[in-house]
């Protein structure tokens, strides 16, 4: 990552970052344990963000089925709690699924460490096959895209129909502690939430510096003229297939960190449904820039929740109505919006930044 | 010229939504009545006022379960309001605080835990679908509130933060299996839509013929929203069953009925007995493909009690005389009256107090005489078996007489050890 110079509008932005920074590690102070329970899960959702942006935003690859890795992270953690839950033993549900032994793939996820690295490794491992299977064969844009969402069918279909194991519909709920830690105690609750917000810089960083490197600036190209770069030499397919990698490994740690702040996790989560709404957070957002996608995860789930609770018989009319403003008054999204209006006071061409090529 | 536009642009937003916001208060307010205008303040002011008792009513208002839920949701403003207007409870009025589930599980985790934690309510009435209890279940227990559960379901739970004022299974498909093999023949298919509550009856079920000397010869799940029951049929006529034992939901109800009618199948050739189809479905899939077919429940809008006259009357008078009345609709009716006994009883609505006030608490039900189980927080209820009728309501052919006691866990079957917790 190269170093650029410290103009007065970047130290600004830093200032800016810190400042974000500094009012989410903090903010356990000023709301309600309920409220920091809601923020917790956005930010977690604003973690998948990040990791969809930097293959839709910035490589040009469409990924409806994000929900699947987010919620084989999320049902590795779930694992290992019910384990925990029940100290070892089959879970409540394969009681009444008629199983009386502990499958053995379920045996490992009693160690946390192992069910932490199968968060991460589960998803990003079924990104890899699926994107040697596609991007090396050149299935790319709408095509891998209805790929992605007839694997979302695939594994809901999955899950529920494997009840014994899984708990069908149900999904696995009913945790009690954290390495012995009870789940239920604000305490915990607070330490879990500086650790997402942890997470989120963490990686927010970590996808600052793929995206400033030389890496970064290939799948930019890639993005922008596919075929160009395979003609300098490139073969995109590695390329592709390293970062949605990446992408789904990120989605498997926000499922993880979602699963312990919410409690629950069934295969509606990670349906065609939930997969779309994401990449609607990054849309509306803006994609193309990581700030972008996290507030617009944030921004989305907090309106969500404030206009239901405001409307419960009409929030779906609000959320439309907020759909339909970004898409045609914000075409780059939320983010967007600063060069926008810097844009219309001077009268100029917009600048070439952000998404010049959309993908879809 | 283009900012101006621009702010043109913002303004008439601002008047859109200006306008929309207005449509969904009004809309609110129509459907359900003036008193859900309320909470939205009383929840702003935080702790209750004086004179007032929050209470939550958590179901989906919208998404695919909100069709059968949003009934539910009427049947319990109703009864609020009329506890209300007979002077409320302990002196104060009940005022309901009204979330949406959004058929999605975690949301109704997250709204319980806003309503208990943020709302202060003193109880919540929510759910329908297993999955949203279980998501709402490890909240109740951790922050020690009280949820009212009205639906049957699969039983095998008794959390001591939830009340169910539906049927476990041996208030709905144990004696129903029971009478079909008595009365209709040995030979059982089993039908379910892919999810936990078909599963697990089924496995229920399926022990019970072994027992009491039935025979499988097939079993089907389709998954939810399934159309295509073609290959099924085919299968089933193959198979020949006395009995098709139907615990599909939703729309596939309709798909099925209807190609069983196509395919020349009709109640008179074969049973079928469902335990998802009440008066409000029957509606949705038609008097002339059900007719005949049988369904156990708890309830019919038919069922002769005093208490039930009054019950449709009012329903109809309030929500207008096309609505029927259903057993989860009087078992949500039901949930509310109780909990208000109870709270009148225990003289508080403090959680442990009205959970001690409400052991073997009695009431007249529409559907009968209803008792509180004070161990299991199950309640005692009538099974009954009704039939399809041209009108669009059931006939009862059989019911059990007196309430039967819940038994979520099957403890008084021998057959059943298999399926209890081995805990």
């Amino acid at each position: 990552m190269q170093l650029k110079p410290f103009t007065t509008q970047r130290i600004w932005i830093l200032i800016g970052y810190a400042a974000a920074a500094a009012a989410l590690f903090s903010a356990p102070l000023f709301v309600s344990d309920f409220r920091l329970n809601l923020l917790a899960k956005f930010l977690a959702f604003a973690i998948v963000a990040l990791g969809l942006d930097l293959i839709w935003g910035y490589t040009g690859i469409l990924s409806l089925g994000h929900g699947i890795f987010f919620g084989l992270g999320a049902y590795a953690m779930a694992m290992y709690l019910k384990l925990e839950a029940s100290g070892g033993r089959p879970p409540d549900f394969m009681g009444w699924s008629g199983l009386k032994e502990l499958p053995l793939f379920w045996k490992p996820f009693e160690y946390f460490g192992f069910a932490v690295a199968m968060g991460i490794i589960i998803p990003a491992l079924l990104a890899l096959v699926l994107g040697y299977f596609t991007f090396r064969n050149r299935i790319r844009g709408v095509y891998f895209t209805i790929l992605t969402q007839a694997i979302v069918i695939i594994t809901t279909t999955l899950l529920i129909g494997q009840q014994a194991y899984t708990g069908g519909t149900n999904g696995v709920t009913g945790y009690s502690t954290l390495l012995g830690f009870p789940l239920a105690s604000p305490d915990t609750k607070r330490v879990l939430y500086w650790v997402t917000v942890a997470a989120l810089i963490g990686i927010f960083v970590f996808c600052r510096f793929v995206i400033g490197s030389r890496f970064g600036k290939v799948l930019r190209a890639i993005r922008d003229g596919e075929n160009r770069i395979r003609f300098i030499g490139y073969n995109p397919a590695v390329y592709q297939m390293v970062i949605f990698t990446i992408s789904a490994g990120i989605a498997g740690i926000a499922g993880m960190l979602f699963v312990l702040h919410v409690g629950i996790i069934s295969p509606s989560m990670l349906g065609i449904v939930p997969s779309i709404e994401m990449v609607l957070w990054v849309a509306i957002g803006g994609r193309g820039t990581l700030i972008g996608a996290a507030l617009g995860a944030i921004l989305m789930n907090w309106a969500k929740s404030e206009f239901s609770t405001a409307y419960p018989e009409g929030w779906l009319f609000f959320m439309g109505l907020l759909f339909v403003v970004v898409v045609v008054f914000m075409p780059k999204g939320v983010a967007g919006l600063v060069s926008q209006l810097k844009v219309r006071k001077k009268r100029r061409e917009p600048k070439n930044e952000g998404v010049r090529n959309p993908a879809v | 010229m283009e900012r101006r536009l621009f702010y043109q642009y913002c303004l008439l937003l601002i008047a859109v939504s200006l306008v929309l916001a207005g449509c969904g208060g009004n809309n609110k307010a129509a459907s359900t009545n003036e008193a859900t205008n309320a909470p939205t303040e009383a929840a702003n002011s935080g702790t209750s006022a004086e004179g007032e008792i929050k209470v939550g009513i958590l179901h989906s208002q919208s998404g695919t379960m909100a069709i059968s839920e949003v009934s539910v949701i009427d049947a319990e403003l109703m009864a609020i309001e009329e506890i209300n207007a007979a002077g409320g409870v302990l002196g104060k009025k009940i005022v309901p605080v009204l979330e949406d589930g959004a058929s999605d599980w975690p949301t109704f985790a997250e709204k319980a835990r806003k309503l208990i934690s943020e709302d202060k309510v003193a109880t919540v009435f929510g759910g329908w679908t297993s999955a949203s209890r279980k998501a709402m279940k490890p909240v109740f227990e951790e922050l020690n509130g009280l949820l009212w559960y009205p639906v049957q379901y699969e039983g095998l739970e008794a959390s001591p933060n939830i009340f169910y004022t539906g049927a476990t299974t041996n208030q709905q498909i144990v004696p129903s299996v029971s009478w079909l093999l008595e009365n209709r023949g040995k030979k059982f298919y089993l039908l379910g839509s892919d999810y936990v509550f078909p599963r697990t009856a089924n496995l229920i079920i399926k022990e019970q013929l072994k027992a009491e000397g039935g025979d499988l010869v097939g079993e089907e799940y389709t998954p939810l929203g399934h159309t295509d029951y073609s290959t099924i049929i085919s299968k089933i006529k193959e198979a020949k069953p006395d009995v098709v034992y139907n615990t599909l939901n939703g729309d596939s109800n309709v798909a099925f009925f209807k190609q069983l009618k196509d395919a020349g199948i009709t109640a008179q050739d074969m049973t079928t007995l469902s335990v998802s189809v009440a008066e409000e479905e029957i509606r949705g899939i038609g008097v002339d493909v059900l007719e005949g077919h049988l369904a156990a429940w708890n309830y019919y809008q038919t069922t002769d009690t005093p208490a039930n006259k009054t019950f449709v009357e009012n329903y109809k008078k309030k929500y207008g005389d096309d609505r029927v009345t259903a057993d989860p609709i009087e078992a949500g009716y039901t949930a509310v009256y109780l909990w208000a006994a109870a709270v009148e009883k225990a003289g508080s609505t403090d959680v442990a107090k009205v959970k001690e006030a409400a052991k073997e608490l009695e009431w007249d039900a529409p559907g009968g005489k209803v008792k509180i189980d004070g161990e299991t927080q199950h309640i005692y209820k009538t099974v009954r078996i009704g039939e399809v009728q041209a009108d669009g309501q059931f006939k009862e052919l059989w019911n059990s007489g007196e309430a039967v006691m819940p038994d979520p866990y099957l403890k008084g079957y021998d057959w059943a050890a298999s399926i209890q917790p081995t805990e």
